[in-house]
């Protein structure tokens, strides 16, 4: 069978692309990728992420850090979850929120991403959230916009999705404490996945004991290995001793030509079912980043299940995107 | 006799337990009178905590110390950004229509009882709130004044108040590092 890979085309990047993420005084401007933040920036983002989640069980859900500031959601790329998450973590900083789904805009007009930029930069905007399906997007953008905005990357093509693996390390870090003891099992569809690459970055930035993926060979990048992981082809050998489980989407969406025999094929070699999940550690948790195929790389069972922490997931989200905003936007005045 | 009456001079030896007693001992005198009903006592972390430990113990308050972080809400946050740990406000109860006994170490500007009357009416709407400080000093720059004062200071602007803590809890006046 022949299997079509094409490649999607990588902007140029300069040299030190993550170094961009930092003001002249080392301070976090903008979020892009995981690369290049370190252990010290990534534990602080989880430790702020915390005193967040107590703003939640209050009678006011908001704090005024951000009053009279303006975030814009850009998102070139559908998303119900991402979007409103950030959304919500903007209103409860008290910032301004304004949504732009530009494959339903200007876009279509044939505007381009910096026309776009400057238009509503013009508006006096502070941050953009960006998603966009070219990898590079968010970096590209974070080099144009003036001095004072920042750029958060919602996710750009199959680069990164640096807010989604914050939350998932913030996820595992709330349930099972330190990173160096865990064994953490990606499974699916890491090929296509900008979340697996910005995961696997943030547990090996945390230093977590063993990252391993599963996956059949199609579903895998070249030399995959050299992101700091153990590669399995097989569930039962992989899901060994695993203390988290995370389930990726199966993009269909991404697919290009013959990646994959069927979906049921995939389900009944990779999907996570309670037969499946016995094989990891009896305390092992799952997770997946939504949205879940159901049947298809997951079995409701399993995701509805004890084990299963895909809502906890979702309240985190909040918490760690308030988080990045705050330490994003503020102490850069002078 | 108060120690709030008489400013004190920065370099006299400082009686800790002086300041305490005397601001129990007026807190007491308001919840005796009945100008506190059955109130809720709250620190500001991290000094007012470890004061309104002491006053809570001596008070022997029935329901637990509650614990506010304003690091939310903090006017400066445009210039310096947050805390590096920030931990979290912990308030066990309700405080709505409740008598509240706001704690602080040192009322210096009035920005952080600024601070945190805000996040505490986003908790709420408390009946009354008290503000009770170890130290007060000059250098307002906010019309906040507080109720129980444990000892005034007559500083200038270079000098600080320093409470170490959180047993035991020591008082010192230092000098600030002259800003660049």
């Amino acid at each position: 069978m022949a299997v079509v890979f094409v490649r999607p085309k990588l902007p140029k990047l300069a040299r030190d692309p993550w170094a961009i993420q930092f003001d002249s005084d080392g301070h976090l401007k903008h979020l892009l990728t995981i690369e290049g933040l370190g252990a010290e920036w990534v534990t602080r983002i989880l430790d702020t992420a915390e005193s967040f989640l107590s703003v939640t069980g209050r009678d006011v859900k908001k704090v005024p850090l951000l009053r009279g500031r303006t975030v814009v959601n850009l998102f070139f790329e559908s998303s119900t979850r991402t979007r409103t998450t950030f959304e919500l973590a903007a209103k409860r900083l008290s910032a301004d929120v304004l949504n732009l789904n530009i494959s339903t805009s200007a876009a279509t007009k044939g505007e381009s991403l910096l026309d776009t930029m400057r238009n509503i930069q013009a508006m006096q905007a502070d941050m953009f959230v960006i998603r966009h399906e070219q990898s590079g997007a968010a970096h590209f953008l974070a080099r144009h916009v003036e001095q004072h905005v920042s750029v958060l990357n919602a996710g750009d093509g199959w680069h990164a999705h640096p807010t989604q693996a914050l939350l998932d390390v913030f996820t595992i870090r709330k349930m099972k404490g330190e990173f160096a003891p865990l064994r953490v099992a990606i499974v699916g569809d890491i090929l296509h996945s900008r979340v697996a690459r910005s995961q696997i970055h943030a547990l090996n930035t945390l230093s977590t004991g063993e990252v391993r993926v599963i996956a059949p060979r199609t579903l895998l990048p070249a030399q995959v290995e050299k992101l700091g992981v153990r590669v399995f082809h097989d569930m039962r050998e992989g899901l060994k001793d695993v203390d988290v489980i995370i389930m990726l989407r199966l993009q269909r969406e991404r697919m290009e030509g013959a990646l994959l025999p069927t979906e049921d094929e995939f389900f009944r070699l990779y999907g996570l079912t309670p037969e499946k999940l016995a094989w990891a550690k009896p305390d092992a948790i799952v997770m997946h980043p939504g949205p879940a195929n159901r049947g298809v790389e997951i079995d409701s069972e399993v995701a509805d299940g004890p084990q299963s922490v895909i809502l906890q997931q979702v309240s985190n989200g909040i918490a760690v995107r308030m988080a990045v905003m705050s330490l994003c936007m503020g102490g850069r005045e002078e | 006799m108060s120690h709030s009456d008489t400013p004190v001079s920065a370099h006299a030896p400082h009686d800790l337990d002086a300041y305490l007693h005397s601001m129990v001992h007026d807190l007491r005198l308001r919840i005796d009178s009945g100008a506190l009903r059955d109130p809720l006592m709250i620190g500001i972390h991290t000094g007012g905590v470890w004061v309104a430990k002491h006053l809570h113990a001596a008070l022997g308050l029935s329901e637990p110390l509650g614990k506010l972080s304003i690091a939310f809400y903090r006017d400066d946050f445009t210039h310096i950004g947050l805390h590096p740990q920030v931990s979290p406000s912990s308030l066990p109860f309700d405080i709505e229509g409740r008598d509240i006994i706001l704690v602080d170490d040192v009322l210096y500007t009035g920005r952080t009882i600024r601070a945190a009357m805000n996040e505490l009416f986003d908790f709420g709407r408390p009946s009354r709130v008290l503000l009770a400080v170890l130290c007060d000093r000059p250098g307002r720059e906010l019309p906040i004044q507080a109720d129980v004062v444990g000892a005034s200071f007559m500083l200038d602007h270079h000098e600080e108040i320093v409470l170490s803590g959180p047993e035991p809890l020591n008082l010192s006046i230092q000098h600030r590092a002259v800003e660049a």
